[in-house]
């Protein structure tokens, strides 16, 4: 998952917050896609067309009760998107709110936009009737791990886990 | 997992510290209120200063105040100063057996995610969850 908010500056050091932009925070539109492509990109290092189309079409063009796909606008310039869905029961859990996107430009970034952009998809999560959130992030992304618990997000009672595709049917050895 | 006692120590007074943001923290309270040495938390307190966290002061009224930068400062920043948390091996004889690198291996898994949560926790967002509790115990 691409980063938000925080820029990684060290430790003890004062910190320079930019001036914070006027934002909106809005549906997508098929005019929004190449900023968008592009902010993944920066932040990525991967351009993702063909990847970026496909979740338009699934998630910002339909199912908008339980689809979320928002960007962050500001001066007709998006600053950042996030994108999630309401979740049935999966893993057992109750419905509930996933995020499996957010990222910032990285010049907009301790603006407040990913706080913003985050804000919104929790309303619209609530509006869908859910009253929890949940996402995954990679352990070494302490941008986006901070970012969460900033916001208040706390470790969640599940347990990711993976493994390679074993070689030849059957063996798990 | 249970932390050295040192670390605690320095993560309560950089959190007390951070709490009163430009006001100067009793060290004599602290120690009382965590039931330590004055000895022992001017040590841990030495260290802090010495990693540009805190302004110590000596003297009757002698204190510290917290000078990092408490969005940016992380749990593991902290803990570092103190003790290596990924340090944990089987014991050296069974180290290089299948059995102590399997173990090895899961003791690995435990550390990074450890790791990981201390390092995605700044001194702010802490303080937010201090508050956070503190709100809902009122509330109860």
């Amino acid at each position: 998952m691409p980063g938000p908010d925080s820029p990684a500056t060290p430790a003890g050091s004062a910190s320079h917050r930019q001036p914070r932009p006027t934002i909106r925070v809005r549906p997508i539109e098929a005019g929004d896609l190449a900023q968008v492509i592009a902010i993944d990109a920066e932040a990525s290092g991967i351009d993702k067309v063909d990847y970026w189309y496909e979740l338009f079409h699934r998630y910002g063009t339909r199912g908008r009760q339980q689809r979320f796909f928002l960007v962050a606008e500001a001066e007709d310039s998006v600053l950042g998107f996030i994108i999630g869905e309401v979740r049935d029961w999966e893993f057992g859990s109750p419905p509930c709110g996933w995020v499996f996107g957010i990222a910032v430009r990285r010049a907009a970034r301790v603006g407040g936009v990913g706080s913003e952009l985050l804000a919104a998809i929790l309303e619209n999560f609530r509006r869908a009737g859910v009253e929890k959130v949940r996402t995954l992030t990679t352990r070494d992304n302490n941008l986006v791990l901070s970012f969460f618990r900033s916001q208040g997000m706390m470790a969640a009672p599940f347990i990711p886990l993976e493994m390679d595709l074993p070689a030849v049917k059957g063996d798990i050895s | 997992m249970r932390l050295q006692t040192s670390t605690m120590l320095a993560l309560y007074s950089i959190i007390e510290a951070a709490s009163h943001p430009g006001k100067q923290v009793s060290a004599a309270e602290i120690a009382e209120r965590y039931g330590v040495s004055a000895h022992h938390l001017a040590k841990v307190l030495r260290e802090l200063g010495r990693a540009g966290l805190v302004d110590s002061s000596r003297g009757a009224g002698g204190g510290y105040r917290f000078s990092g930068n408490a969005r940016r400062l992380t749990l593991m920043d902290v803990i570092e100063r103190f003790e290596d948390i990924g340090a944990r091996s089987p014991d050296p004889g069974t180290a290089q057996t299948d059995l102590g690198l399997a173990i090895a291996r899961v003791l690995s898994e435990i550390d990074e995610i450890a790791k990981a949560t201390f390092r995605s926790i700044t001194i702010e967002t802490l303080l937010k969850l201090v508050e956070r509790a503190r709100r809902s115990e009122t509330s109860e």
